[in-house]
């Protein structure tokens, strides 16, 4: 099964989808975007990583050791900080929506513009 | 868009994702294959003229330094955007928040004893960003998480007079803009905008990788920066901030 890391990348992002489409609350909505955006993590990681080989980190092994892809792992760095801050982002808009309109229900906010 | 229309939207397209990413998958190299070109390049760059033992802060700081100053100004940009978003609104107004509120003795002794440990460790994961797994985003971080031990330990009042929020927003700017500066002292001395234009030393040495040490130490300190901006600014919503009639926020 050497393409079972990639397809559990895929599942996680449809699972986060699952849960953007169905959600009931802007919160949660924002989990689900979290848990999409961490299927390119495992993407990422699962692209770059090298049977039996170690971190590509020289501090304590010799130059020459086999080691896994570090380009991923920055692109993977990346990820996590624009995730991080994105997530901060949509949460600071859900709580001005809770403030504004007294729901963070999607469909509710949806029936208020109505 | 309803949500009967967005789950139908769902179960039409994600079969369809799911085959595609299926096929793409299939078509990738095998899991844990030794075809890597690009990190078998940087490897050699980064151990043998960059001297930088973390392969991943040469990657992130120096080979790809240009991504990086882009990812800067994405915390930037978002923080920014966030503290504008929690502004107080007109009808809300400060009250006076009761100094360490219901603190157990032994969390406030754990916070105390805990800040300086953590304050230490965020230091070392920056400053050895370029030996050791870590670097300026992730020991940032952890500089936060020390700051907000005195949150813990129930001393919000200490934590606003010691870091008020201008205070920060002008470490955030100028850590921001100190990597652009060092992208500029590049294009000068070394010739291209991020260019690695000191010294490198030797590989392993603390004075080791030229820039890239001075790159983790500006943004570990816009990232600890941002973080304590952001996590005040939702604190601030939680603990500080009342509607004017005096009505808890029901969050």
């Amino acid at each position: 099964m050497t393409t079972l890391p990639y397809l559990v990348a895929g599942w996680l992002f449809l699972v986060g989808c699952y849960g953007l489409a169905t959600s009931r609350n802007l919160v949660h909505t924002v989990a689900c975007l979290t848990v999409a955006q961490s299927a390119t993590y495992v993407l990422l990681l699962a692209v770059g990583f090298r049977a039996g080989a170690t971190a590509p980190v020289f501090s304590d092994v010799p130059v020459g050791t086999r080691v896994v892809d570090p380009v991923v792992q920055a692109l993977s760095l990346t990820d996590i900080v624009v995730s991080a801050t994105v997530t901060a982002v949509l949460l600071a808009l859900t709580i001005q929506i809770h403030k504004r309109h007294g729901t963070v229900d999607p469909d509710e906010l949806r029936a208020l513009r109505d | 868009m309803s949500r009967r229309f967005r789950l139908v939207l769902f179960v039409v397209v994600a079969p369809v994702f799911a085959a595609l990413f299926f096929l793409a998958a299939r078509g990738l190299p095998d899991f844990g294959s030794e075809f890597h070109p690009y990190g078998d390049r940087a490897v050699a760059v980064a151990t043998g003229q960059r001297a930088t033992a973390n392969v991943v802060s040469s990657v992130n700081f120096d080979q790809r330094g240009m991504d990086t100053l882009g990812e800067e100004f994405i915390l930037f940009g978002s923080v920014i955007g966030t503290v504008v978003l929690l502004r107080p609104a007109p009808e809300e107004r400060e009250v006076g928040r009761r100094e360490a509120g219901r603190v157990l003795p032994t969390t406030r002794l754990a916070g105390y004893l805990l800040l300086p440990v953590t304050v230490l460790v965020g230091l070392y994961v920056i400053a050895h960003g370029q030996l050791s797994p870590g670097g300026g985003f992730q020991g940032g971080v952890v500089l936060a998480t020390g700051w907000h031990l005195l949150y813990v330990a129930g001393r919000y009042a200490a934590i606003r007079r010691a870091a008020p929020p201008t205070v920060l927003e002008i470490t955030e700017s100028a850590a921001a803009a100190a990597f652009a500066a060092v992208g500029l002292a590049g294009l000068v001395v070394g010739g291209a905008f991020l260019a690695n234009f000191l010294p490198t030393g030797s590989l392993g040495d603390l004075l080791s990788s030229g820039t890239v040490a001075v790159l983790n130490g500006a943004v570990g300190v816009a990232v600890a920066a941002a973080m304590v901006l952001l996590l005040s600014g939702f604190l601030e919503q939680a603990v500080v901030l009342r509607r004017a009639n005096g009505e808890q926020e029901p969050m």
